[in-house]
């Protein structure tokens, strides 16, 4: 066994495990999406095709919410393809760090979720791959089965809405968020994400605002770091 | 929602996430990127989370609430900040909210 097949599987079962409270949770709210998607009309093979899938908590969310207020098609995917922005400047940081043509660049690029991502950064701008494939990978598991969990089981859990399933989803991003806030640049960022987005809850689509969210990175061209 | 409906909304959000998620890797290829570039990627991160915190928890459609969930992710964040987990804090939000509406 060559050294470097060893190192990958080391990161690939620290991923697994650094990923296990995120799967775990990921478990509940794949399991309220799995309701929620029945509530829409969807049948049970569907909602869980769906998370087999597409695998992108925030745009199945984002999409189902949209059809279930109302929404056309399009607009339910146009608000898919915006919560899933993120994946986009995500994907660019992460690109230097993939080996292998294109087909295989884009095939490890389909591993980034947030928790993995934001994990498997190692600080200096590069990423283990192998820590983000093992991390996504238990949340991948988790995830397909907590819609199957939601998806067939909704009817006996009763209303989601009074079992408060609605909170998961931004205690999920909260918990992903504080790891991400060592320093006094990061958190001014933070602050001026969360200030860009709310401004532009009641003007925008649903989507715009978090891709917006974006530009408050900009920060980080100034030179100076004040954490060093 | 009708079944063909539902698989419309199912492939369409299926391809343009993988789209998404292949652009930059294969665009950029292997290529070094400058170090400005570097640091405005690392704080991509706390921007998009937070803005996803706080459009789930204070947005309802197109208009700003507090609510029952406001309230439980606000006591899940005083949980994790203290060094509890992930899971604890997700449950903690679930109690929460649950008990706040049903009184």
């Amino acid at each position: 066994m060559s050294t470097i097949a060893s190192t990958s599987r080391r990161s690939w079962r620290a991923g697994l495990r650094a990923g296990l409270p995120y799967a775990a949770a990921g478990f509940l709210l794949s399991l309220s999406f799995g309701v929620l998607a029945r509530e829409t009309g969807m049948s049970a093979g569907a909602t869980i095709a769906m998370s087999a899938i597409v695998f992108a908590g925030s745009a199945q969310f984002a999409a189902i919410s949209i059809v279930a207020a109302g929404g056309g098609l399009g607009a339910a995917v146009v608000a898919a393809a915006l919560t899933n922005s993120r994946f986009l400047p995500m994907g660019i940081a992460l690109a230097p760090s993939l080996p292998g043509g294109p087909l295989k660049r884009a095939a490890q690029g389909q591993t980034v979720v947030d928790s993995s991502w934001a994990m498997a950064a190692q600080g200096d701008g590069s990423f283990d791959r192998w820590f983000l494939f093992g991390s996504s990978a238990i949340q991948y598991v988790t995830w397909v089965g907590g819609t199957v969990a939601g998806a067939l089981g909704g009817d006996v859990l009763g209303d989601p809405h009074k079992l408060g399933l609605d909170a998961i989803f931004p205690t999920f991003f909260l918990a992903l968020l504080l790891a991400e806030l060592r320093d006094a640049r990061a958190r001014r960022v933070a602050a001026l994400g969360a200030l860009i987005a709310l401004a532009l809850v009641p003007l925008t689509p649903p989507g715009v605002p978090v891709l917006a969210a974006s530009l408050a990175a900009l920060l980080g061209l100034a030179r100076r770091t004040v954490d060093a | 929602m009708s079944a063909a409906a539902t698989w419309t909304l199912i492939t369409g959000c299926a391809a343009i996430t993988a789209a998404i998620k292949a652009a930059g890797p294969v665009a950029l290829g292997g290529r070094e990127l400058p170090a400005w570039f570097l640091r405005v990627i690392r704080l991509m991160a706390p921007a998009l989370l937070a803005a996803l915190v706080c459009v789930s928890a204070l947005a309802d459609g197109d208009r700003l609430a507090v609510g029952a969930d406001t309230a439980g992710v606000a006591v899940a964040g005083l949980v994790l900040w203290r060094g509890g987990s992930v899971i604890l804090g997700v449950a903690v939000a679930v109690a929460v909210t649950a008990l706040l509406r049903a009184v």
